[in-house]
């Protein structure tokens, strides 16, 4: 039987379920098929901080957003066009994000007593007509799982597990997606267990089938390859990437790359991904705690490997008082800061952008460091990848501000030729003639002498530094001149990275300025409204220490400077004591990327009603 | 340093003490037990055949941790209390390198327990030096971990209520796989187990019990004193009976479980009925280890405990190679090409 098919330009699902009926995993099985066929992609797992809740609850549902399309996309988007709930709990969650009118696909053989009990629910929803704007399409998944693993030989209990690929199959059919991608990686997963390889790939099997021949679904549709630039991709999560990046960066300087962690959500994939590298020159090392971490990568640095230690708010904040030591010691050295919700543990699986004035400025005394950010997941890359190109330059403390969406969201990355990325010159002092470990080249960059070398021998430590010498010394003088040489040379940066652009006219009546994960939701809501005859531009800062030379000339050629942030306003203040100018703020907390729909309100609020 | 020998190997030049000497004034107290220790650690360096370049000094904060600024050596004052986390980095990035770790009994036991204990678990190649005088001397007098229950300190004016750790307990108890005691005022005894804890494969712990004669002056005088010395020490020596006293006329037995102190004088013992000290019994070290809280015991000094047991750069390193020689060498342009990739080609 074939149906008809219609073509869409983009879809937005969300697979939700129990934390334990694997919505991570068929989220992404259907996000790396869904690159393969050629669609630009983006996607937002969000999952609870418990790793299994109990069954059924609502605070244990975990969902998966894709967000595919034939064009350039770069969010995950608002609203879902379709829900797949395996439970009540997941659509009781997550009935309120679905577009009116949108696609309900309901495991009803969950809507039982208990679980719609559990989900608070008084009666079934999908009786009481209360889903009446909703095209709900009931399918026994569990059911249709255990028949279609009859004879299988394993436990009803380890049948039922596979139900998550009958719904992935069944997405697949309506999506006109392929299956081979999945039937690969179960073959490779699972494979030193054929029996349940076999009943996963029967499951996904099934579930396409039951999309052909069940009357429920009149219509598949089909999303076309999006026109991306011609070349190589690969979809990738910023964890990923980040991941990456120090591994080239290290690469390209010549130097072993040193990762030193001690595992945090949502930051541990960095150190998870680094310790599969041990033949890339890469060692790992999971410290006792957060400051450990911190220590043995300034202790790698000193010793000429490029340090880098990754971490999430909590463990930034362990680390401070070692990366003042950084600061004082003047070694390279990266900090990666997958932001997530705070204060203390806060949110710990969702994303916030609350680091940023902890990162400037949460050190004691003067202690400057450089802070960059990366904007999309792939763009997890390059910026880790810049992070480690000035901290060697210019021998400092760099911290590398991603996010939790940022982290684990992920995109279809355009694959950087490792011949194409930029040098990363180092020099290892080894001249012992009129060495002193404090002089300073043309940057204000002391050199890099390692243990081991000849004739070099000298001591660094907290104590404050006599310029040049290197000797400790109390001299009141020599401390001012000093605290003033160390801001320098992290503001002498700005001559060393790119300057600041915007997208739209360079000067109007309202600038969009935003940092890190926002960038899609920001970019896209500013693209749709100067569609729609929108006179705003948008200008989004990836270097935020120093900022780019150009941004106060940027600025002063708007009228209004619009901030939107996940914070109460950070950037906001920086931009304020940096230029003196009053600042629009738009901040929204929820531990979830901004939403395009109020962010666009907000800016015609901005406006007051002007276009 | 090093020159040619001519036959295409390579001698160490010959060091003296004072190639170890820095520029740097020495400032501790007059008097102060950590001037004996620095002196002992520059004369057994060149008994080392190591170049002066490939020893680094780390420490952290406190009297103790001004170490490093007094060697001609590389090295880094730290922070409080995370100089084995430092130390354990540089061992790791670079294992060719001699790594040793100056602290206190503040700054290793107090702020710095964390890092000790996993320093030790793990058996890095770190000398760790812990020159424990049971007083903080750089904040100028408070009570330290190991200072004894009831002390009276400028923190304690009615005496402290904090129960002191017993060093080698905790490093024996933290998987330690040499752990030893001196003396500040033993120096041949120092340099013997510095030799010693140098050429350890892991991590060396040493305590070092050393006066601080602005804050604590006296706290190991027993011990350090002609007269009291012999009767309060026990020097611990591998396959050698217990014995001490003035007149090697006491020693130590074993009644089961409990060890006792017995006088070879009476007639009731004899050296043959002593325990035999061996430094692989974890047993032994761990029942030694207690003396020092015993009523009516002999302090132990010497090297209670040495095994060998595989570094954890060794391993490193061994993992690293192994997985390289299955893989290959990386390559980084495959490396970004991993994955599920597709290309978009151009219309």
């Amino acid at each position: 039987m074939s149906k008809t098919i219609e073509t869409l330009d983009d879809v937005v699902i969300r697979f939700a379920g129990d934390s334990g009926d694997g919505m991570q995993l068929t989220g992404m099985q259907f996000t790396n098929t869904t690159a393969m066929v050629g669609n630009d992609l983006s996607t937002l797992p969000d999952y609870p901080a418990e790793i299994r809740a109990p069954a059924g609850t609502l605070f244990g549902v975990s969902s998966f957003q894709l967000h595919f399309s034939s064009w350039d996309i770069l969010t995950p988007g608002d609203h879902p066009d379709v829900l797949v709930a395996m439970n009540p709990a997941a659509l009781k969650v997550h009935l309120k994000d679905l577009k009116k009118g949108g696609v309900i696909i309901a495991n009803i053989d969950s809507f039982d007593d208990k679980n719609l009990n559990l989900a608070g629910y008084q009666a079934s929803p999908l009786t009481d007509n209360s889903l009446g704007n909703y095209q709900v399409i009931e399918v026994p998944i569990t059911k249709l799982t255990l028949n279609a693993l009859q004879g299988s030989g394993l436990s009803q209990k380890e049948m039922v597990r596979c139900k998550n690929f009958f719904a992935l199959g069944l997405m697949y059919w309506m999506y006109s997606r392929p299956l081979e991608t999945t039937e690969e990686w179960i073959k490779e997963k699972f494979g030193k267990e054929p029996q349940i390889a076999e009943a996963n790939d029967k499951a996904l099997k099934a579930g396409y089938y039951y999309g052909e021949s069940t009357e429920a679904f009149a219509a598949r549709f089909e999303v076309k390859p999006a026109q991306l630039k011609p070349g190589l991709y690969r979809n990738i999560t910023g964890n990923e990437a980040t991941a990456l990046g120090v591994v080239a960066a290290a690469h390209k300087a010549g130097i072993p790359l040193y990762y030193a962690s001690y595992p945090i959500t949502p930051a541990s994939e960095i150190l998870h991904n680094l310790s599969a590298y041990k033949n890339f020159n890469v060692k790992t090392y999971q410290a006792e705690d957060e400051i450990a971490a911190a220590g043995a990568a300034v202790g790698a640095s000193y010793a000429g490997n490029l340090a880098v230690t990754g971490t999430s708010g909590p463990g930034a904040a362990l680390k401070s008082e070692t990366i003042s030591l950084a600061v004082m010691l003047e070694l390279p050295l990266v900090i990666v800061d997958v932001q997530r919700g705070g204060p203390s543990t806060g949110l710990p699986t969702k994303t916030e952008q609350s680091d940023l004035l902890f990162v400037t400025y949460g050190r004691h005394g003067e202690a400057p460091a450089p802070v960059i950010a990366a904007a999309t997941p792939a763009d997890c890359f390059q910026m880790a990848y810049e992070a480690a190109r000035i901290a060697i330059k210019y021998m400092t403390p760099v911290y590398l501000l991603t996010d939790g969406y940022l982290g684990n969201g992920s995109e279809p990355w355009l694959v950087t030729d490792a011949k194409d990325l930029p040098p990363i010159p180092v020099h290892f002092r080894t001249d012992p003639e009129n060495f002193h470990p404090y002089s300073r080249n043309e940057n204000n960059v002391r050199p890099w002498a390692l243990p081991g070398t000849p004739g070099l021998e000298h001591r660094i430590g907290g104590l404050e530094k006599a310029n040049i010498t290197g000797n400790v010394s109390y001299d009141p003088d020599n401390h001012d001149f000093m605290v003033h040489l160390r801001a320098e040379k992290v503001k002498g940066i700005e001559k060393d990275i790119p300057l600041q652009e915007v997208y739209g006219e360079q000067s109007g009546d309202l600038l969009v300025v935003s940092w890190g994960g926002t960038f899609g939701a920001v970019r896209s809501t500013v693209e749709r409204m100067r569609k729609n005859g929108y006179k705003i531009s948008h200008a989004h800062l990836r270097y935020l220490n120093p900022f780019p030379r150009n941004l106060g000339d940027v600025l002063k050629n708007f009228k209004t400077i619009f901030v939107p942030e996940i914070n109460l306003g950070q950037l906001s203040k920086l931009l304020r004591t940096e230029f003196l100018i009053p600042v629009v703020q738009y901040n929204k907390v929820r531990g979830l990327p901004i939403r395009s729909a109020e962010l666009e309100q907000a800016i015609k609020d901005a406006l007051g009603g002007v276009k | 340093m090093s020159t040619s020998n001519g036959n295409g190997g390579v001698t160490v030049k010959k060091y003296t003490a004072k190639d170890f000497q820095s520029d740097q004034d020495v400032r501790w107290c007059p008097g102060c037990g950590d001037y004996s220790i620095l002196a002992q650690v520059q004369r057994i360096l060149p008994e080392l055949d190591t170049p002066k370049e490939k020893h680094v000094f780390i420490s952290g904060i406190g009297c103790s941790s001004r170490f490093p600024y007094y060697m001609d050596a590389y090295g880094v004052h730290g922070i409080h209390g995370r100089a084995p986390a430092m130390a354990s980095g540089v061992k790791t990035a670079n294992p060719d390198l001699t790594v040793w770790v100056a602290s206190g009994d503040g700054d290793a036991l107090s702020i710095g327990g964390n890092h000790i204990i996993h320093s030790l678990r793990r058996n890095i190649g770190l000398k760790i030096l812990m020159f424990n005088n049971r007083i903080y001397g750089l904040t100028k007098g408070q009570y330290s971990p190991t200072s004894e229950l009831g002390k009276k300190t400028k923190s304690t004016p009615f005496g402290t209520i904090d129960y002191p750790f017993n060093p080698v307990q905790l490093a024996l108890g933290a998987e330690g796989t040499f752990v030893a005691r001196c003396l500040d005022r033993d120096p041949k005894h120092l340099q013997q187990v510095l030799l010693r804890a140098a050429k350890h494969k892991g991590t060396a712990f040493i305590e070092i019990y050393q006066n601080c004669n602005v804050f604590n002056d006296g706290a190991f005088l027993l011990l350090t004193e002609k007269d009291t010395k012999p009767d309060n020490v026990l020097y611990l020596e591998h396959g050698k009976p217990l014995v001490f006293g003035k007149e090697n006329d006491k020693g130590i037995r074993l009644n089961g479980f409990t060890p006792e102190v017995v006088s070879l004088k009476d007639g009731k013992f004899s050296i043959n009925d002593l325990v035999v000290y061996d430094e692989k019994s974890f047993d032994m070290a761990v029942l030694l280890a207690t003396f020092s809280d015993r009523a009516g015991f002999p302090t132990p000094i010497g090297v209670f405990f040495a095994v060998e047991r595989k570094a954890y750069e060794d391993m490193m390193t061994a993992q690293i190679q192994e997985v390289t020689k299955k893989r290959g060498t990386g390559d980084l342009d495959q490396l970004l090409k991993s994955g599920n990739t597709w290309v978009v080609s151009a219309n």
